[in-house]
């Protein structure tokens, strides 16, 4: 699973905000998944919670909490300002198009059109891919 | 924040050495200087990657002849098929060769995407066929993959000398390990091409005359390795490895 590098992303830039904060312990990491890489937030848990025996300073997430929340995808075209959502197009995609698109979302432009000018000129407002939007945790001098 | 960037000097730290092969337009041979450089190493029985980053223009699949384009096989991250003994990663696997109308900031976020979820494990080498110039994906590279050693192609026709140059004068002032440069697709004289290049300070590498040759080799990798352009770039894989 791809999603296992993605998530050992997030704890290795978890460790570094850690190191800066001077953070004895992580409490709280919160992840935003994009809409558009269709990744299942069950499964990015499990491998949030797998990779944690990978970091080199493991014992900072020993009682981490991960909250992670799904981010409606929404386009916007640039040749005509129409804007629509993800989650009204996908069904038009082929499986193999989807997977295309989970593994490296900026192939939408690859299978997608706008539905008004059917042009493939399109950006990303929101929910494109995975986002660390917050960590908490305990200062070393116990604050 | 995008945890993306903190994962990638991780991902590339089993490989020896990176090096990446740049020059200032399109059209003058970057990409079969890498593919072929690729393949050299690895006939050399050198552990090698192929990384295909130019992705307006990606091309190095055709020289390969890689012609499936299947998901390369996903185990904590993507592992890079291996293609005539060189593992390559492509975006055309996810592409499927289609159009791929991306913006710079697509372009910067489908790098930072491919970089962070690539395992490439212990290499000797790794070889970075990169976009044109000093463009927005070629400025991206240059900043993500920190300890990249450069290969500058040129031409000696006189449209590409400023362009070259202006990529040198970019390394250098960023303080980039250059290698050197190979002159390709020689037919005429090189004098001023090479005179900009001593005025830069910068190793002639290879001097490769066009090889009318070459073109009809592409689809049969063991022809293309018999090429006189392949014998010059053995002559530049063993002056690399050396430096």
């Amino acid at each position: 699973m791809h999603e296992w590098a993605l998530a050992d992303a997030v704890l290795k830039s978890s460790q570094k905000v850690a190191e800066k904060e001077d953070l004895e312990e992580v409490t709280d990491i919160f992840v935003k998944i994009g809409e558009l890489q269709s990744i299942n937030k069950e499964i990015f848990h499990q491998a949030l919670e797998a990779t944690i025996e990978q970091q080199t300073n493991k014992e900072l997430f020993e009682n981490v909490n991960f909250t992670l929340e799904i981010v409606k995808a929404e386009l916007k075209c640039n040749n005509c300002g129409h804007k629509w959502l993800f989650e009204d197009a996908k069904n038009n995609l082929e499986d193999s198009e989807t997977e295309s698109i989970h593994f490296i979302p900026e192939t939408a432009h690859v299978f997608l059109h706008c539905p008004k000018c059917n042009s493939q000129d399109f950006k990303v407002i929101h929910g494109r891919g995975i986002w660390l939007d917050a960590i908490e945790g305990e200062k070393k001098n116990g604050s | 924040m995008d945890p993306r960037k903190d994962v990638i000097d991780d991902r590339l730290k089993g490989i020896k050495r990176i090096i990446s092969i740049t020059g200032g337009k399109g059209g003058i041979g970057k990409t079969s200087i890498a593919t072929l450089l690729a393949l050299k190493l690895a006939e050399e029985n050198y552990s090698v990657g192929l990384f295909d980053l130019d992705f307006s223009g990606p091309s190095a699949h055709l020289i390969l002849n890689k012609d499936n384009f299947d998901f390369p096989e996903e185990e904590n991250g993507i592992i890079p098929p291996i293609v005539n003994g060189v593992k390559f990663m492509t975006i055309v696997d996810y592409t499927k060769e289609n159009p791929s109308p991306m913006r710079g900031i697509d372009v910067t976020n489908a790098i930072l995407e491919i970089l962070a979820i690539t395992r490439w494990d212990k290499m000797d080498f790794l070889i970075i066929d990169m976009p044109p110039g000093i463009s927005d994906p070629a400025l991206d590279i240059i900043k993500l993959i920190k300890r990249a050693e450069f290969v500058v192609a040129a031409t000696p026709s006189k449209i590409s000398i400023p362009e070259v140059a202006n990529t040198i004068k970019f390394l250098q002032n960023t303080k980039k390990s250059i290698l050197g440069t190979v002159i390709n697709m020689i037919m005429n004289g090189t004098e001023q091409l090479e005179a900009k290049l001593e005025e830069l300070d910068v190793d002639i590498l290879a001097k490769i005359a066009y090889d009318k040759n070459y073109e009809n080799a592409i689809g049969d990798v063991g022809k293309l390795l018999q090429t006189d352009f392949a014998e010059q770039i053995k002559k530049l894989s063993k002056r690399i490895v050396k430096k």
